[in-house]
């Protein structure tokens, strides 16, 4: 299973291929990826538990990991969060809301040409830190941002 | 002073922050909150929320509901083979462009002013073949469904986006509408002796961290119709402007109107015919 | 069946903006429903994206992603006119498939 997901990602020959059959419908993604969903990582109930699942247990702080999201929130069930990596060969980028019941809230992979930079909205449940977590060459590094969740207001 | 009364009333009631709130506009009391010392703060989080909402707009799930409510009007049939390119929003039968900021109007052959809520339901009924008792039953979107004529709302006002308010005022009707909406918005009644008015009827009013429009000038008659129908990120679904009037009502302590009822559509006709002029910039998003 | 995303795909210099939305109740599995039983998770839980047939973005979510998920991402190295093929999967097994083309 690792092994045809570290092919589609290498870009190898076969790859255009197995993303043709996955569109197509040949080759079902549910088969082919969804069983891969980090369960352990994603099913944590604390930051270091999820950390944990992720390999990522002793990152580095880093400040070349850029954050971009709301010092207050208008909602929690809307936030935006962007975040880049300007870490060289940065191939994968995950987004942890520590306060949340399960604390990680995506991790994405990137290959053939994707910039380390994603762009999502996440349901938080209270003020938090959002971690980001960033691997490169092996090695795990991070960076924090708290965000004010507001309550309450009226209808627009 | 009456006016100065209901005003803090109106803080008072609506507002879970009420010894704050009532405390400083005390002494003086127009202009309400806005002097009040913790503006300056409330206006960095006003700045902060701007700020991402348009972060928000850019890519507003609204358009989920405006391509659902596209291949309703476009490829849906009715019982006896019908489309929607038959209904007449006021421009012709089919017409969409630009119809969502010409409503209400009259139309001859209902002989009665609709606003585009009531007229899209309208529609959807005769061609379609949706029951009226059924879309009554689940009016406006909650968690679990956003009924099929609010995605068709969403696409017909989605066609209006950038472009100027223009409700008729010309047939008797229209103005008469336009008359009736005038007096729902001032008329005071249920536990609180509220109108409409009581907080959208004079300038500088607040609630809590929201600064509220002056519903009678054009300027601000906008802010009252901007962004809706609207992808309301709590529960993310879509809300229309019928079901903002209701909450209105809802939040003055009234009885709630009937779905399509011909007061809301009075209101709607006065406040949008007040706003003519005034660039519409399609649905929005709420917090 | 789900209902379609709506793909944005758009160069701006040599890189491809590419945003998505997707249509989709994301329950976390938390939440009660009015006669207060629990509303079982229902979430996405993988994304992949292709562009001109090679896979370029691969993401594993969870139910704290926002309902109706958004999502932006930048591909360097490809050109208008090339295809954008987007997937999601959810806990359920249910799929979607959407594509546009880069302008």
């Amino acid at each position: 299973m690792d092994a045809l997901r570290r092919t589609l990602l290498k870009g190898a020959g076969a790859t255009g291929a197995i993303a043709a059959a996955i569109a197509a419908g040949v080759l079902k993604p549910s088969q082919a990826l969804a069983a891969e969903w980090n369960k352990n990582a994603f099913e944590a109930r604390d930051l270091a538990g999820a950390l944990k699942g992720l390999g990522a247990g002793g990152a580095a702080d880093s400040k070349d990991i850029v954050i971009k999201a709301p010092d207050i929130a208008e909602n929690g069930a809307v936030v935006p969060v962007d975040v880049a990596s300007n870490i060289p060969n940065t191939q994968s980028i995950s987004v942890l809301v520590d306060k949340n019941p399960f604390p990680l809230a995506a991790h994405f992979d990137f290959a053939n040409g994707a910039l380390p930079q994603v762009a999502v909205r996440l349901k938080m449940g209270q003020t938090s830190n959002i971690h980001v977590i960033a691997k490169a060459d092996g090695k795990s590094y991070v960076a924090a941002k708290e965000v004010k969740v507001t309550v309450g207001g009226c209808g627009g | 002073m009456k006016q100065r009364l209901s005003t803090l009333m109106a803080a008072a009631v609506m507002t879970a922050a009420f010894a704050v709130q009532a405390q400083q506009p005390m002494k003086k009391a127009p202009p309400p909150a806005k002097a009040a010392a913790p503006a300056k703060a409330k206006d960095g989080i006003t700045a902060e929320f701007e700020k991402f909402r348009e972060v928000l707009e850019e890519d507003n799930p609204a358009e989920l509901f405006e391509a659902k409510g596209e291949d309703i009007w476009k490829h849906k049939k009715g019982p006896d083979g019908a489309s929607m390119a038959q209904c007449d929003l006021g421009l012709g039968a089919g017409v969409v462009k630009g119809a969502y900021v010409q409503m209400p109007r009259y139309f001859a052959d209902v002989g009665q002013v609709m606003d585009a809520e009531r007229r899209i339901v309208h529609c959807m009924v005769k061609y379609l073949g949706y029951k009226e008792e059924d879309i009554r039953k689940q009016p406006f979107s909650n968690d679990s469904k956003t009924p099929d004529h609010v995605s068709v709302i969403t696409y017909v006002a989605a066609q209006s986006r950038n472009m100027k308010i223009a409700v008729p005022q010309k047939h008797p009707k229209e103005i008469e509408t336009f008359r009736i909406g005038r007096e729902i918005f001032d008329y005071r009644a249920g536990p609180y002796d509220f109108s409409c008015a009581t907080c959208h009827g004079s300038d500088g009013m607040r609630i809590r961290t929201q600064d509220l429009p002056n519903l009678r000038k054009p300027a601000e008659a906008i802010r009252a119709y901007q962004g809706w129908p609207g992808y309301r990120m709590t529960g993310g679904f879509m809300l229309t402007q019928q079901w903002r009037m209701n909450d209105c009502f809802r939040q003055q302590r009234f009885p709630e109107p009937a779905y399509l009822s011909d007061s809301i559509t009075a209101l709607l006709t006065y406040m949008t015919a007040t706003a003519n002029g005034q660039v519409y910039k399609g649905p929005g998003i709420k917090r | 069946m789900a209902d379609p995303m709506k793909i944005r795909a758009q160069m701006q210099g040599d890189t491809a903006d590419i945003r998505v939305l997707m249509s989709h109740p994301m329950e976390t599995g938390q939440r009660k429903d009015p006669q207060g039983k629990v509303v079982p998770a229902h979430h996405i839980q993988s994304i992949t994206a292709t562009v001109a047939g090679k896979l370029v973005l691969d993401g594993q979510i969870g139910a704290a992603v926002s309902r109706n998920p958004v999502f932006g991402f930048k591909v360097k190295g490809v050109k208008a006119g090339d295809k954008v093929v987007i997937t999601w999967v959810d806990n359920k097994g249910d799929k979607r498939t959407d594509e546009a083309t880069i302008g």
